[in-house]
């Protein structure tokens, strides 16, 4: 694949600087989310600043009909702000926790952003005209005497430099005790679920004072609790379906025609735990990060901390394919508790067809496997390693005693530099991987 | 790999260890497995870390549910193991056996600091770090209070009996009070600090429902149910009954940072009063004091239970 690096600007003060193994990085700058809309030709990223940039697919230039046209800056806005809760004496993050765009009606974008508390529906539209000769105002906007009116014009619209302008349209705030970690529109495009750790609730875009509650896992003792919900989808094509995962590696799924409070599951998707695995640490390894349904709604896939399991939809006692993505960690579990890096929440993308699937990992690693061929390849997102225009080199990691050249070995890897967002584009072999604060695309060779 | 200063607990081969050591089916005698002193000191190690991790949550930002659920089960899981091995009780009698008067006196400070919270601001000892120095532990241990009817809580055992101690560590890390309250089911939300006393120690209900907490795919290990006969010294009941009705949210954070006391409320004055009644003056240990802050916030956390 073609690589083509993409840099985030900052203009955002007071900084917070953040360790990135011997190099600093604004905090506030750290992608927290990825996702293209729809078409493809946009693609959007949220940080952990609250900030919301969109890139746009440009048109393939006449002189070079063999690349791909390139993403570019179209638009960037404000969506959360940091907030303090006064009651409980606790700051609210601004960090953009998901985007998920909605399915294209009208000229304009829209899109739902969302952070720990608070969902925003945003209005992106292009403005490319001006109107010109007011009658009731100056070109320079002052307002005109009446008295001195004349005659009267019709404006005419004039041509101007392109304006993107980003409007919040709906804020539908105060439904979650506990953190959002999953938005998802439903296939009406008139309802969407989110979810915390206890918690989903079911909205329609144009209501914001309501919103039902769909599943509550909360114990009525606190001190009961053993289980949280980690990420809920709504199946891609029928409205009343949607899963949860939970963090002990179980997912449920759910149908809304079934009862109006969706606690009792209509299906129950649970491996059986290899007892010659188990270590303290299998619970949380089995927890799940990560749930997306195929584009053809027949799948969905999970990605727990070490593999990522594409499961049938009609087979609930095991999945059908099983890919580890970074086997090689199992030894170093308990390093990775101490350090925390055990319950980085990794996500995972399906290509356009189905036929592949993508997740990351850590030293800036992210690895693609063809369910198909079977094959598997591990490639690297950072800027020592990929020339604009360059072929990614495929990247192994040592697991034996002996390392060959150009592997690396296990206690080299930079568990900082980890990937945790990745986007597939629905049709295309693009890829957006986004690397700390940097984003990266990467796109096919056109032969 | 690491960034600096971070001390490895133990090395990642032990790890294989605990792993293997962990297998197999239930033997029915569990004296007859072989523990090795490497095997129980890493498990140790892991309970430990396990305990700072619970208690070292960001203090400004709500901390994360699902990291702290995760950790909450490994503690359990690994309390399990050892209540089977018997560790678990040879533990808590040293702990038991080595408290003495003052280390109660301490702890009490600590819990009423509340009431003045400005002039005992940086007066008050790490509770823990008396035990820790003294028995070669780790500083915190966990106790799990048990009845048949109630949940058991997880509770930091600071120098004191285990029963004062459970208060500083009310609820374990869900229950806190400001993080984990209620939310009003109206359009205006308010939320409202939950007043019953859901998150206390002694009290407890089985909660119906909960229908995701009984993992039966762990085989011997039952993490889900906490009716696990702790056969600790029989627990005061005149301090059970002081700990029952507090309700954490009361240790409000905000009055630790700003120095300035809120409005009193009923819990933490109640207990001050019952406990000066109860025992000797509990204000005069301050001999041993130190006026760190961060001592101040690490005295948080743990009365926080965050």
């Amino acid at each position: 694949m073609a690589g083509k690096l993409l840099f985030k600007g900052r203009e955002k003060d007071p900084p917070h600087l953040v360790s990135d193994s011997h190099q600093f990085v604004f905090s506030a700058d750290i992608i927290s989310t990825v996702e293209f809309n729809y078409s493809g030709e946009l693609l959007a990223t949220g940080d952990k600043g609250g900030r919301v940039v969109i890139f746009q697919h440009e048109q393939e230039s006449k002189n070079r009909p063999h690349l791909r046209g390139e993403y570019n800056v179209y638009s960037t806005f404000q969506s959360h702000e940091p907030e303090f809760d006064y009651l409980k004496s606790l700051e609210i993050e601004e960090k953009i926790n998901k985007i998920r765009w909605l399915p294209q009606q009208n000229a304009a974008h829209f899109l739902l952003s969302t952070n720990d508390k608070t969902i925003k529906l945003w209005k992106i539209s292009e403005r490319d005209k001006r109107a010109e000769g007011y009658n009731l105002k100056d070109e320079d906007g002052r307002l005109r005497d009446p008295f001195r009116i004349t005659s009267l014009r019709v404006p005419v619209l004039m041509p101007m430099d392109l304006m993107v302008e980003a409007s919040p349209r709906r804020i539908f705030a105060n439904a979650h005790t506990y953190h959002i970690n999953s938005i998802s529109v439903n296939s009406d495009h008139e309802t969407y679920l989110s979810a915390d750790d206890l918690r989903i609730n079911l909205w329609h875009l144009e209501i914001t004072d309501r919103s039902f509650n769909i599943v509550d896992i909360k114990p009525a003792n606190m001190e009961e609790l053993t289980e949280v919900i980690t990420a809920a989808e709504c199946h891609p094509h029928q409205c009343n379906v949607f899963v949860y995962s939970s963090s002990k590696g179980t997912i449920r799924l759910c149908d809304m025609r079934a009862a109006a409070l969706c606690d009792r599951h209509s299906k129950f998707f649970e491996e059986p735990e290899d007892p010659s695995s188990r270590s303290f640490f299998s619970e949380i390894i089995s927890s799940i990060s990560d749930v997306k349904f195929s584009h053809s709604g027949r799948y969905m896939m999970t990605r727990d901390y070490l593999s990522v399991k594409v499961w049938d939809l009609n087979m609930e006692n095991r999945p059908v394919e099983t890919y580890q993505v970074h086997e090689y960690l199992r030894s170093k579990l308990c390093s990775l508790y101490e350090n925390d890096c055990i319950f980085d929440k990794f996500e995972c993308c399906w290509n356009g067809s189905d036929s592949a699937i993508m997740t990351g990992s850590y030293n800036n690693f992210f690895r693609m496997f063809d369910r198909n061929t079977r094959r598997d390849i591990t490639l690297e997102a950072s800027r020592e390693s990929s020339k604009p225009r360059a072929t990614l080199k495929p990247r192994k990691v040592s697991t034996g005693g002996k390392r060959k050249k150009d592997e690396i070995s296990v206690d080299s890897l930079d568990f900082n530099k980890k990937i945790l967002h990745t986007a597939w584009h629905p049709k295309d072999n693009v890829i957006a991987v986004a690397a700390t604060n940097n984003l990266y695309i990467f796109q096919d060779k056109i032969n | 790999m690491f960034p600096k200063g971070t001390k490895r607990k133990f090395s990642d081969s032990g790890e294989e260890a605990v792993s293997s050591g962990d297998q197999g089916p239930a033997s029915p005698s569990v004296a007859a497995r072989t523990l090795s002193s490497s095997y129980s000191l890493q498990r140790q190690s892991l309970l430990d870390m396990s305990l700072i991790k619970l208690q070292l949550c960001h203090m400004l930002v709500e901390p994360n549910l699902c990291r702290s659920v995760l950790i909450a089960n490994t503690v359990r899981q690994i309390q399990e193991e050892m209540t089977q091995d018997g560790t678990w009780q040879i533990m808590t009698q040293a702990l038991a056996a080595a408290q003495c008067p003052t280390d109660r006196l301490v702890a009490t400070e600590v819990l009423c600091r509340q009431t003045d919270a400005a002039a005992q601001a940086g007066q008050s000892p790490k509770p823990y770090s008396v035990v820790g120095v003294e028995e070669g532990y780790h500083s915190e241990e966990v106790v799990m209070e048990g009845d048949v009817e109630t949940d058991v809580t997880m509770s930091t055992l600071s120098p004191v009996s285990p029963q004062l101690s459970s208060a500083s560590y009310l609820a374990g890390p869900f229950g806190m009070g400001p993080c984990w309250e209620e939310e009003e089911e109206d359009g205006e939300c308010e939320e409202e600090e939950e007043e019953d006393s859901e998150e206390c120690v002694s009290e407890g209900e089985e909660g119906d429902g909960d229908h995701l907490s009984a993992d039966s795919r762990t085989g011997e290990q039952v993490f889900g149910t906490f009716e696990i006969k702790h056969p600790a010294p029989p627990p005061d009941p005149a301090l059970e009954e002081l700990f029952s009705d507090v309700d954490p949210s009361y240790y409000d954070l905000d009055t630790v940072l700003t120095g300035m006391q809120s409005a009193p409320k009923m819990g933490p004055y109640d207990l001050l009063d019952s406990l000066s009644s109860h025992g000797p003056t509990a204000l005069s240990s301050s001999s041993s004091c130190r006026s760190d802050l961060n001592e101040l916030d690490h005295i948080m956390e743990i009365i926080v239970g965050s």
